[in-house]
């Protein structure tokens, strides 16, 4: 894979310097104003260390997504501290959050790609976001990545000639593309059968090691804990217990 | 690094493209809208055209006229001395005498009479633009003769038809048999339906009761370098209140206005293309809105990504332009060929002017375009949070 790196570095790379991809430290959060105002997080601290590989669990409606999203720039942070990858989130502004979440790749439930994009141009949405490269470089990273997901044979498919495991499969390459420092995932395997989420997931594993790029993951499934470094349990807002894993 | 190598995966064009039915009632709706403006401002620009095409025959740098004489429908007489008067003037090196009235022309086939405006002058003199008029000229000198034009309304008979079969063409004006001794070619306006060239003798004859030394038009023509409107300065103080001095864009525009503030065919025109705007305007604000709206998960996706909501906005408005461009092209053609059917039909000067393609082509790009910008509000909705 070492032919990945050949683009210029992406514009937050200062975890280099060994220190956490994530460093969260007493973050609270809330959803609602006045009587319905409910807490949803409560002093969490969370630490995630480059090429890592977390897996949140916890029962429904715990909190798991919202910290997803916190740590993913994709909402403003309440009380405590949210450092990624070195990057403060606390007070950040719109457009500092923004440009920290080209660092950050996310996959999601359902797959999100752009159903008038064919598999290739999807995961060159990914790659167009790297500064500096040529439109080839950008496209031959995309093929690069497409066929790294196994999936070379379907480059100019559109999202709904895919299988759902070929989907998940094309919006991990388009969230490596972008050469994340940080990859969030939200229940992968949620939509797929169990060989297929066990695949998705390895690959995911693999991948996300070989690019040296912290994953956290939250999952419900059972069957794919094992690909873990460390497990992170959550209830309630809380993180209540963390085991390590032998991987 | 060359714009080529910095290009980005063309998201509005896939937008677009990938849904072709929808854009097939967009560039409809932009073409239908299109179309109804080039045909109402085509309608409004050739009927005030019209108006003067027999203005346009003249070859002169300054015209005189009575000050009562406010349309080519109410022209009336003023002292011919005036224009001899304006002679004394250095810059001024010709005048022409023209009567120009209004007379009833019996259909040599129906019978039916109908107005047609008819110019007198002497044959002799130089005043049209066009030579094939003055080579016909002479053939006036005989009293009784006249020159037809081609391009009168067809209710005047089969004149022009039967002339170049070779027939005798005659019929009755005003009570008076005249002879068609030639055609030329003029055109209909808003004020008559035909045209007719005589001699002054012929056309005296024919209105007995008008003033002696009295003419409805003056041309006068400057030595060249001449600036006219100095000479319009001159000839103003110089001559009595009884006469108006205007430059031959001035008599033009005299009789625009005329039919722009008199009639209401400036308004009913502008309004129809306002409402081909209008329309334009509801249908592709309606494909803008709901591609957006639907589109709104996937927009949220590539926020989290990290794409700016700048870009976004910026996909959205490449839509509008292409829109524009799209819905633009075909109306521009279908234009082009009614114009020709309407030229056919009605003998207007309609035709596809450079400046009317150029402000269809605005009003659909701002229309396109501020459609988008109100399609981009609802890109607020997208929020990148809402995805997980």
């Amino acid at each position: 894979m070492t032919t990945l790196h050949t683009g210029s570095a992406p514009p937050i790379a200062s975890t280099a310097d060994g220190l956490a991809t994530v460093s969260v430290r007493g973050l609270s959060h809330w959803y609602g104003t006045g009587t319905m105002r409910r807490q949803v997080l409560q002093g969490i601290d969370l630490e995630i260390h480059p090429g890592e590989v977390v897996l949140l669990t916890g029962p429904s409606g715990c909190g798991k997504t919202t910290l997803l999203t916190l740590v993913g720039a994709l909402r403003q942070v309440m009380e405590g501290s949210v450092r990624v990858l070195g990057c403060e989130l606390n007070g950040s502004s719109r457009q500092e959050r923004q440009l920290l979440r080209r660092s950050v790749g996310m996959i999601f439930q359902g797959h999100n790609l752009l159903r008038c994009l064919t598999a290739e141009q999807n995961v060159q949405m990914g790659a167009d976001l790297l500064p500096g490269l040529g439109y080839r470089a950008r496209r031959d990273l995309s093929r690069e990545w497409l066929r790294a997901v196994g999936l070379s044979d379907h480059l100019s498919k559109l999202p709904h000639d895919l299988s759902g495991g070929q989907k998940q499969r094309v919006a991990i390459a388009r969230a490596l593309a972008a050469h994340p420092r940080l990859l969030l995932a939200d229940e992968p395997t949620a939509a797929l059968d169990s060989r297929t989420g066990r695949e998705v997931v390895e690959l995911l594993q693999r991948l996300a090691r070989d690019e040296g790029c912290g994953v956290l993951m939250v999952t419900h499934d059972p069957r794919i804990l094992d690909v873990a470094d460390r497990l992170v349990r959550m209830e309630d807002g809380r993180l209540w217990a963390e085991e390590a894993v032998v991987g | 690094m060359s714009l080529w190598q910095g290009r980005r995966i063309p998201l509005a064009w896939l937008l677009l493209t990938r849904q072709p039915m929808r854009l097939a009632v967009a560039l409809a709706g932009i073409t239908f809208a299109g179309i109804l403006m080039f045909m109402q401002l085509g309608f409004r620009d050739a009927l005030f055209d019209s108006s003067v095409t027999v203005h346009k025959l003249f070859d002169t740098d300054l015209v005189l006229l009575s000050p009562r004489s406010k349309s080519s429908i109410s022209m009336t007489g003023f002292p011919e001395r005036r224009l001899v008067q304006a002679k004394a003037d250095p810059d001024v090196t010709g005048i022409t005498p023209v009567h120009w009235n209004l007379l009833l022309w019996r259909n040599p086939q129906t019978k039916g009479t109908r107005s047609i405006l008819a110019l007198g002058f002497e044959p002799g003199d130089p005043l049209f633009l066009d030579p094939a008029v003055t080579a016909l000229a002479p053939r006036l000198t005989q009293k009784g003769r006249v020159l037809f034009d081609d391009l009168s309304r067809d209710e005047f008979g089969p004149v022009a038809k039967w002339f170049r079969e070779g027939r005798v063409v005659e019929s009755e004006v005003a009570g008076k048999r005249l002879r068609v001794a030639g055609l030329f070619s003029s055109g209909p306006s808003f004020g008559a339906d035909g045209n007719l060239l005589t001699s002054r003798e012929t056309l005296l004859s024919l209105v007995p009761n008008n003033p002696p030394g009295s003419i409805e038009l003056g041309l006068i023509r400057l030595r060249p370098g001449a600036d006219p409107a100095q000479v319009v300065d001159r000839l103003r103080r110089l001559l009595p209140e009884d006469v108006t001095v205007l430059t031959k864009q001035g008599f033009l525009d005299l009789e625009m206005d005329y039919w722009r503030t008199s009639t209401a065919i400036g308004f009913i025109f502008t309004l129809g293309a306002a409402m081909g705007f209008v329309v334009g305007c509801v249908i592709v604000y309606q494909i803008l809105y709901s591609d957006v709206s639907d589109h709104l998960p996937e927009y949220a996706t590539l926020m989290a990504m990290g794409y700016s909501l700048l870009t976004l906005l910026g996909v959205v408005a490449r839509e509008g332009l292409l829109l524009a461009i799209f819905g633009y092209v075909p109306a521009y053609l279908a234009g082009q060929v009614l114009y020709g059917v309407i030229h056919a039909a009605t003998k207007l000067p309609v035709s596809m002017a450079t400046d009317r393609a150029t402000t269809v082509f605005l009003m659909i790009l701002v229309m396109c375009m501020g459609s988008a910008a109100m399609a981009m509000r609802k890109l607020g909705d997208a929020d990148p949070a809402d995805i997980f």
